[in-house]
């Protein structure tokens, strides 16, 4: 095994491992910065991967923006310091089964779609900015435009729904 | 399957050169880190002294002038004293978190200074025919690097916030998460338009696309927006709300003491420090000397180890920039603060973003009159206007719509008035008068 495989192994090991720490942990901030390792640790598979710009992005974005924003909430709804007894997992089977599934959809698709692909990763080229852009502008740029729709609806109605309960409360 | 679109995409961009990093051997990338960790060590001790003494200066005192000439060792005498006070750790405290809060604090501070640029390439002293760049290290997208590192520090505030298990530090934490990521919004969308200019994010092509002009100059509306968020970003005041002395005690750091509260203190300095740095790297030429000064005897300035001259003064100019703001702007009510990003900067910037690309890629594909340029420039100072003023306007509505009377003990404890409001004279409601004075005495 090469260096980078041995690195690869082991953020996937600490991804996995931390992500699982999310879902059992007692305590609600401490499962919100287990989400942080998770997110750090794929930041790291990227860079790996020679893929500069989505690694820091991704830590810009998701370590950055969205964890602190649940912690935010976190917050708001008054996280106590101590850990939780009675934070309960009764849905947890029927969880299991669906990340399970989704697991399985996902291998597929990129086992599928990229089996004997091989990254040349002394090419600098190969998650630069510029590739980057031009494959999502040009090759998806379809899946970006819905996703971008999709994103633009929950925003609507999460705005939508913020205004009707403050209306009614307010009257 | 990608490369083929990177080179129909190929645009006339400046293609950036970053063949001359990670050549050096070990030893000067160590002696470069420790260089910038010790400057920046240093210049957080100067720079506690500075501001004690300007803003002493504005309010007509004298400031530390005891220890060492001018009182320059007042700050290494308060490090000591704090080194050397009880290290309390509250016991409500989530243990582990609050320990790792300084630390998630002060480490992404010293990080963003990797990338960095201090000068152009040297010769090594004391060395035959060795040249290396007065930078630790450049990759292709090291702004956004920066951008990543400093998010990652928002954790420190956040963290020691929440796990001190007090409510002010909560509070504190609250406000400082919601601003910093607010003021990081703008933050990032001002950098577009140099993105854009430089066609790179790497710093050193960016201060080389400067030669000739700054981006200061040609990008004011992005250099004013960014200045602005990087005083929100720094918790700085007028901005600095999470530790709101008057309200909040201390803020995040309430239940912090001894060494812990150092590593905040360090964290915030030092943070001062990487936002002017960043800021004179992207707007006001990095290393590059100042016009009249620049043309010197062919450029001689700018060459060999004058630049960390231009650099370091450049950041001390943003540093006095900080104390000023902080000796003459009162502390801003935190609706105003979280109006201003959202409703006026975030906006006003995104329009500009969009004036800079279709100017830029008119001047890239067809070399467009001046005059068009101008003609845009002028639409979007219109923009901003109407925008500022119609926000404006909105408040107006507002505070028309809350017409009832002011009642101070409506929620069941007295609150003092809005500024739009007139509190009633105790004289006219008896009734309350007297059950306060009855709660009083019992």
């Amino acid at each position: 095994m090469t260096v980078v495989e041995v690195l690869f192994l082991l953020l996937g090991l600490v991804a996995a491992g931390s992500a699982l720490l999310v879902v059992t942990t007692r305590t609600m901030v401490h499962a919100a910065l287990w989400l942080v390792v998770t997110l750090g640790a794929v930041a790291g598979i990227f860079l790996l991967l020679a893929a500069e710009f989505v690694a820091w992005v991704q830590i810009l974005i998701y370590v950055g923006a969205v964890v602190v924003l649940l912690l935010f909430a976190l917050m708001l709804t008054k996280a106590p310091t101590g850990p939780q007894p009675d934070l309960d997992a009764r849905r947890a089977l029927p969880a299991v089964a669906v990340a399970g599934l989704v697991l399985a959809v996902l291998g597929t698709t990129v086992v599928a779609g990229f089996h004997g692909v091989e990254l040349d990763l002394d090419g600098a080229v190969v998650g630069s900015a510029q590739t980057t852009g031009a494959t999502i502008f040009q090759q998806w740029v379809l899946p970006f435009e819905v996703l971008s729709v999709l994103l633009l609806a929950a925003l609507v109605g999460a705005i939508v729904l913020s205004r009707g309960t403050g209306r009614r409360g307010g009257e | 399957m990608t490369s083929s679109l990177v080179s129909q995409g190929d645009l006339v961009l400046a293609a950036e050169d970053l063949s001359m990093f990670g050549q050096d051997p070990w030893w000067l990338v160590v002696i470069k880190a420790v260089l910038i960790f010790l400057v920046l060590v240093l210049l957080t001790l100067f720079n506690i002294w500075f501001e004690r003494r300007v803003v002493a200066r504005m309010q007509h005192r004298i400031g530390p002038n005891v220890h060492g000439p001018f009182g320059l060792l007042q700050s290494l005498a308060d490090g000591v004293k704090l080194a050397l006070k009880e290290d309390i750790i509250p016991k409500a405290a989530d243990k582990a978190v609050f320990l790792l809060a300084p630390v998630l604090s002060v480490v992404p501070a010293f990080l963003a200074f990797a990338v960095i640029p201090f000068g152009p390439v040297v010769d090594v002293p004391f060395t035959d025919d060795m040249t290396t760049p007065l930078q630790l290290t450049d990759m292709p997208v090291a702004v956004l690097f920066v951008l990543a590192v400093a998010s990652i520090g928002i954790y420190g505030i956040v963290l020691g916030g929440w796990s001190s298990g007090s409510t002010y530090s909560l509070l504190g934490g609250l406000r400082s998460s919601a601003q910093m990521i607010s003021y990081e919004v703008a933050m990032g969308l001002a950098l577009v338009a140099v993105f854009l200019y430089a066609g790179s994010m790497s710093t050193s092509a960016i201060v080389d696309a400067q030669e000739r002009i700054w981006f200061g100059l040609i990008l004011i509306p992005s250099f004013v927006i960014y200045v602005i968020a990087m005083v929100g970003e720094t918790n700085r005041a007028p901005f600095d709300l999470p530790e709101a002395e008057g309200e909040l005690v201390g803020g995040f750091h309430t239940e912090y003491s001894s060494l812990k509260f150092a590593l905040f203190f360090l964290a915030e300095y030092v943070n001062m420090t990487t936002v002017s740095a960043l800021a004179t790297t992207l707007f006001l030429g990095g290393w590059r000397a100042p016009w009249p000064l620049s043309a010197v005897n062919d450029g001689m300035f700018n060459e060999g180890y004058w630049p960390v001259l231009w650099f370091l003064s450049k950041i001390l100019l943003f540093i006095f920039f900080f104390i000023w703001l902080r000796g003459t702007l009162p502390r801003l009510r935190y609706d105003q603060f979280m109006a201003f990003g959202w409703k006026r900067l975030i906006p006003v910037s995104l329009a500009w973003i969009v004036a800079v690309a279709t100017i830029r890629s008119l001047s890239l594909d067809g070399g467009f009159d001046r005059t068009y340029l101008l003609g845009a420039l002028g639409v979007v100072a219109v923009l901003f206007l109407v925008l500022f003023f119609l926000g404006g306007e909105e408040e107006e509505e507002q505070a028309e719509a809350e017409e009832r009377p002011f009642d101070a003990f409506a929620g069941g404890y007295p609150v003092p008035p809005m500024p739009h409001q007139v509190a009633q004279a105790r004289s006219q409601s008896p009734t309350v008068a007297s059950s306060t004075a009855s709660e009083g005495s019992a």
